[in-house]
């Protein structure tokens, strides 16, 4: 007799259980316990790692991820502002720089940045502003998409109320525009921060000095000095640290925004 | 003197809005096809007609939220049609209400009132507070000063985008169907708003579907369809006795709707 719907998806939620609890036995099982947690979980390794991981290491990431981060949001609004422009060049130039600083690898901006401006034009910028300014170049592409999508999400209706009170097309902006787009920008941004924390990594393709190493080159160099994998699991723990709390509060911002949508949905019909 | 409402007075005496030859297109649909047209000083002008006839557009053009094509509009002595014209300074005398409402949502009822007030008359707060409340008061709505518009009914947000426009003191309010997004029951109160502007001498114009408003507080009626003007005159002529045979059609559906989509 063929089962009835409900009766198939109760068994079907039987099977997915099932799976999980051979996944983990299998893990259980199959692993070598032993190798793994001296590798991985050598808390005498990782011992070593302090305070230096935190006062150097993680100060450092906020630092680099900070700057960058400021600088990304100036450039993206400019070119957000910009894609939006009624002047069709500027539209060109920021639709061009938007394609391809989201298009290309984050490393070989780095690598550009690092290596190629100071061979062609005999600039050499300190560490701290090289990775400031590829960090910046790598999230402005993403943000600036991000603040034009929330710019266009506000009712054109409100740029008219604005207008008809005689507010003029940039006073709107500032005044209505902007700070109703930015609620709805929030969690969007608060998920370009954490991304950009991560590609901070990349900043050890410049070369640091062992004052300058951000999470994930203090890891390694603490993984070669200890001969232990210990160290990077340890760094991996730091990014966490920086990013979870994001994550929730990107969530939490969320959650608000949608309210409001919700809440204000019948006024834009 | 609280400054700059002043040359509100620039062209008192003749009409507040004048239209002449009006043509707007979008592409290569012509909406409005050589309108005239002239509101005077205290009068309430309400336009009719039926959906896609145009008459939003007349009005937007009245303030230039759409770009005419083609012809003049001369409003409280400013020639919007013209480059030079400072159409920021302009819009200062021509208050505006929408269909639907168009409040600021992350400003609370008095700041959607007092923000126009200060960047743009650059009245200083207190004094812009003040006649932000006389406004609320004069809509019934003195103790929602501090609520979010969202709080707020669709009625109640309507009148205060009424107080809002109110506090710039223009010289000619623009309503754009201010009832047609609203609940039947919260229909009256903005209405009731509307007759008491009216009553007291403000200069009106008004898209609407609501004869009896149209009938009990006009002035002058005009109706539109394709994007002309068809008839106008006296409510007690243009809906109570058309002349016209599509004013006639139009009307018979909007007063008898369901007596209407039997013939049909």
């Amino acid at each position: 007799m063929p089962m009835s719907p409900r009766k198939r998806a109760q068994a079907f939620r039987g099977v997915q259980y099932g799976i999980l609890v051979l996944a983990v036995a299998a893990v259980a099982f199959f692993a070598d316990w032993e190798k793994f947690g001296n590798a991985f979980f050598n808390f005498d390794a990782m011992g070593t790692q302090f305070p230096g991981i935190i006062t150097t290491a993680l100060v450092n990431t906020i630092i680099y991820t900070g700057l960058g981060f400021a600088l990304g949001l100036a450039l993206g609004l400019v070119l957000a502002l910009m894609k939006l422009s009624s002047v069709a060049p500027y539209r060109w130039i920021a639709t061009v720089y938007i394609e391809f600083f989201r298009g290309v690898p984050a490393l070989l901006v780095f690598i550009a940045l690092g290596f190629g401006v100071p061979l062609a034009f005999q600039i050499q910028f300190d560490t701290y502003s090289t990775a400031a300014i590829a960090l910046g170049l790598v999230g402005s592409g993403y943000i600036a998409e991000t603040l034009r999508a929330g710019i266009q999400a506000v009712p054109k209706g409100q740029v008219e109320a604005a207008r008809s009170l005689g507010m003029s097309q940039s006073r709107a902006m500032v005044t209505v525009v902007i700070p109703q787009a930015f609620r709805i920008i929030l969690p969007p941004l608060t998920n370009e921060l954490i991304l950009l924390t991560k590609d901070s990594s990349l900043i050890y393709i410049l070369g640091l000095l062992d004052t300058q190493y951000e999470l994930a080159k203090f890891g390694r160099e603490g993984m070669n000095a200890t001969n232990s994998m210990s160290p990077i699991l340890l760094a991996g723990a730091c990014y966490l640290l920086i990013t979870v709390p994001l994550g929730y509060l990107s969530r939490y911002l969320e959650r608000r925004a949608g309210r409001k949508r919700d809440e204000g949905l019948e006024v834009t019909a | 003197m609280s400054a700059d409402t002043g040359d509100a007075q620039a062209a008192s005496g003749g009409p507040i809005v004048e239209i002449t030859g009006l043509h707007k297109a979008f592409g290569m649909l012509e909406v409005l096809k050589g309108i005239d047209m002239r509101v005077e000083r205290g009068e309430v002008v309400c336009i009719i007609g039926p959906s896609g006839s145009g008459k939003s557009t007349l009005l937007r053009c009245v303030n230039v939220l759409e770009e005419p094509n083609a012809g003049s509009v001369v409003v409280n002595g400013y020639e919007l049609t013209d480059p030079d014209v400072d159409i920021d300074r302009a819009r200062r005398s021509i208050g505006m209400v929408f269909q639907g409402f168009n409040l600021f949502g992350h400003l609370s009822v008095l700041d959607n009132l007092t923000v126009a007030q200060r960047k743009v008359l650059k009245r200083d707060a207190t004094e812009a507070e003040r006649i932000a409340r006389e406004n609320l008061d004069k809509v019934g709505l003195a103790e929602k000063a501090g609520s979010m518009p969202e709080q707020l009914s669709g009625g109640q947000q309507q009148r205060v985008a009424i107080a809002r426009a109110l506090s710039m003191q223009p010289a000619v309010m623009l309503f754009d169907e201010p009832t047609s997004a609203l609940d039947p029951e919260l229909v009256g109160d903005v209405l009731g708003v509307m007759r008491q502007l009216a009553d007291e001498g403000m200069t009106m114009l008004v898209v609407t579907h609501e004869m009896q408003f149209a009938r009990e507080v006009a002035d002058k009626v005009l109706f539109m369809d394709g994007g002309v003007i068809v008839e106008s005159g006296p409510p007690s002529k243009v809906i109570a006795d058309p002349a016209e045979e599509r004013t006639k059609t139009f009307l018979s559906r909007v007063l008898n709707p369901v007596h209407a989509s039997k013939t049909d």
